[in-house]
């Protein structure tokens, strides 16, 4: 016990003494955090519109100006001609082209019908989807006021309550993803890094010779990153709460628990990397390229899971980030207990025992 | 020149002879392009549904019909118990729960309305709001039908009407992965750009074989064109195999011309390895720089405009991706490949990456120093 103690002790000063890393495995979900959550949204705002306006008359310029004040749009320029559209989309200046007919605000009047083309750059669906759906909803209110809000017979209102997240926030859907994306690469990446290091260095050798066994060894590299992990938990959290408002609604302790445990599967997961590596790069590339994309896009934090073709959505089932992040989200934001999440936590321990296990038999005590 | 060829060499033998390094920039690419379009798919289809129906009336049915016949819900539960259908929530096994009161026939045929209640599953935001916005059109359809039921006379007609029509250019068919290919492409060739460049010169400070290079004669710049050149055509490699993949497995062939595409690419490449060589200038071990690397390839890559509109950021966000190589090079992609844009229209973009190349091995050559 005390060799191991000396050997963590060991770990603790190569982290301690190189400070540019220090500094970056903590400032890094910091800087996380407040990207995700002040930078990044889904919601389409101020997008740059364009208005090829061929009646100029008192309802289209209203109208326009009606759009253009919403936070959605950002009236920028006013075409004069078709042709033009096609231009300001390929220059990439505009989103969408709000095209008003001659006479609109006459047919509107005489013929209680009038039309607008709404024209959207495609090339990217869902603000394309989103624009248009937010231009007719002004323009749908608009024509409401103008028939002065009749009344009409046989009305269905629907009232419309929104549950765990009524401002409708993006953070709260991305703080727990945040969360298994920082815990899966500090622990995972860093400790398959230094192991594999010291392989490299040749000092692996040293160790090897040294009375301890060879898996305390490996071990005592885990511990100062489970230690780091906590510390970067309980940033992420201090900083969600106080800072991105998102409330932590279950139990604080299971969802320390849970994270404790989703660092171990991280670690081992780690391990096993540096046993399969032989150069540090190799080491980083598996852990960047096979883990870190694969966690971002299969977890389901980014894109939703039950979107997916039904291979993708078995091969998220062994992206250790999607039980965690299920986890964490009923934990934290719905405020659910244990009973609710047994499942997901019971895979995860045996994701935990999976990689141990698999780690402990590849592992080498003897170079090549 | 001479010295240079003898560099380029060297390089060139030091990455064909680790077999793992080459099977990783070759291979993992391919696979992820292969994999990763598919996942990232936003519209938003079979939302799933939890009906509280307590009317079970003619027009509870024809309500449920309609809404289940609209393709964008899934009707998972069907019951009479709201806190039940709030379980259902809890568990993910519904994401909206529509609740039917007792008397909705009788109060919208007699008393003229009617109120529907729904409680959606809003963590994410987007999908509860679209999800919502569906709903309540449909809604308002099923409305329309009601009310021309029960009023014979047109006069509905005379109600004032502006008629929307909405068309979407570029991508007519709302692919979701004619959108996001050219920017995972974009992504891939980034992470292995950087980290390649990043990891080199550090690698031999960490070897010790640096010290045989300072003590040649080979000057400082050569010195890195050499360590570029050898990055800079792998770069152009997978590139042409990712546009090669694009087109055999997503069908994406460019609307723009191959010459708009490989000339920015050209410019973008010699701009990310020299932040590549720029960071392993800087760095002392592997570690670091990887982790530098890491670091900045993560704020470049989301704020890159690849999963959020750069438009929707607030503004000291918007001023960051001024100085984000990444964001330019995935807006050109989309722009050449998708709307056929071409030199002309890119100018300022080609201007900027040729600026961010110069400054950036301008500094890299700068801060290498043959001292230690």
């Amino acid at each position: 016990m005390k060799q191991f103690l000396a050997f963590v002790k060991k770990e603790f000063f190569h982290i301690w003494r190189d400070k540019r890393t220090m500094f970056i495995l903590l400032g890094m979900p910091v800087v996380q955090i407040v990207i995700f959550g002040f930078a990044l949204t889904n919601e389409v705002k101020n997008a740059k519109i364009a208005v090829l306006d061929a009646s100029k008359d008192a309802a289209s310029i209203s109208l326009t100006a009606e759009i253009d004040a919403s936070n959605y749009f950002d009236v920028v320029r006013t075409l004069t001609s078709y042709k033009e559209i096609d231009a300001a989309f390929r220059s990439g200046q505009v989103k969408m082209a709000l095209v008003f007919p001659a006479h609109f605000n006459e047919d509107l009047q005489h013929f209680n019908k009038a039309q607008i083309q709404l024209i959207a750059d495609a090339s990217d669906p869902n603000v394309a989807n989103t624009l248009s759906n937010y231009a007719t909803a002004i323009i749908m209110d608009y024509q409401n006021r103008i028939t002065h809000g009749r009344k009409l017979p046989h009305t269905i209102a629907a009232e419309i309550r929104m549950l765990y997240n009524p401002q409708l926030k993006g953070a709260f859907n991305f703080v727990p993803g945040v969360m298994a994306m920082v815990l899966l690469l500090v622990c995972t990446m860093m400790t398959a890094i230094t192991i594999v290091k010291e392989k490299e260095m040749g000092t692996m050798e040293i160790m090897l010779v040294s009375p301890m066994k060879p898996m305390l060894i490996v071990m005592a590299k885990a511990v100062p990153y489970l230690v780091l992990s906590m510390v970067n938990i309980t940033s992420i959290l201090l900083l969600s709460v106080y800072v991105l408002e998102v409330p932590i609604n279950g139990s604080l302790s299971l969802l320390v628990l849970e994270s404790v445990l989703f660092t171990l599967v991280s670690l081992s997961l780690g391990l096993l990397i540096s046993a399969g590596a032989g150069s540090q790069q190799t080491a980083m590339f598996i852990s960047l390229i096979a883990l870190f994309l694969p966690t971002v896009m299969l977890s389901g934090f980014m894109f939703p899971v039950e979107n997916m073709p039904l291979p993708l959505r078995l091969v998220s089932n062994i992206v250790p980030a999607k039980w965690y992040y299920t986890i964490v989200k009923s934990v934290m934001i719905k405020g659910i207990g244990i009973t609710a999440v047994w499942k997901e936590t019971l895979i995860l321990f045996g994701m935990m025992i999976f990689f141990l296990g698999l780690a402990i038999k590849k592992f080498k005590i003897r170079l090549a | 020149m001479r010295t240079l060829r003898f560099l380029l060499q060297k390089e060139f033998r030091q990455i064909f002879r680790d077999p793992s390094i080459l099977r990783i920039i070759f291979v993992m690419p391919v696979i992820q392009l292969l994999i990763l379009p598919w996942a990232a798919d936003y519209e938003i289809k079979d939302i799933k549904l939890a009906v509280v129906d307590l009317d079970r009336s003619e027009y509870s049915r024809q309500l449920v019909n309609k809404i289940t016949a609209s393709g964008y819900f899934k009707l998972t539960d069907y019951s009479a118990s709201y806190p039940k259908s709030l379980k259902q929530v809890e568990k993910d096994e519904a994401d909206l729960v529509l609740q039917i009161p007792g008397s909705f026939e009788k109060s919208l045929v007699k008393e003229n309305e009617s109120r529907l209640f729904m409680a959606l599953n809003a963590i994410n935001g987007v999908k509860a709001n679209l999800g919502g916005a569906y709903l309540r059109t449909i809604i308002q359809d099923y409305n329309r039908e009601v009310r021309t039921e029960w009023i014979q006379f047109p006069r509905l007609s005379s109600e004032t009407s502006i008629e929307v029509t909405s068309s979407n250019w570029f991508n007519p068919m709302m692919n979701y992965k004619y959108f996001m290919v050219p920017g995972i492409l974009v992504i891939l060739l980034t992470m292995i750009g950087t980290n390649l460049a990043s990891i080199n010169i550090v690698r031999e400070k960490e070897i010790g074989t640096i010290e045989q290079i300072n003590v040649t004669p080979i000057q400082k710049h050569i010195f890195i064109i050499g360590k570029l050149i050898p990055f800079w055509i792998i770069g152009l490699v997978v590139l042409s195999i990712g546009l090669l993949i694009a087109r055999l497995a997503y069908g994406i062939i460019p609307v723009g011309s191959f010459l708009t595409i490989y000339v920015f690419a050209a410019l973008y490449l010699l701009a990310v390895l020299g932040l590549g060589l720029l960071i392993s200038t800087f760095a002392f071990n592997q570690q670091q720089s990887m982790l530098i690397s890491f670091f900045m390839m993560m704020i470049f890559i989301l704020l890159g405009g690849l999963y959020t509109s750069i438009d929707s950021m607030p503004n000291w966000a918007k001023w960051i991706t001024y100085f984000n190589p990444v964001s330019y090079f995935i807006e050109v992609m989309r722009m050449v490949v998708l709307k056929g844009s071409d030199l002309g229209d890119i100018k300022y973009h080609i201007l900027k990456m040729a600026g961010f190349a110069v400054v950036l091995n301008g500094w890299a050559v700068f801060s290498y120093k043959k001292r230690s």
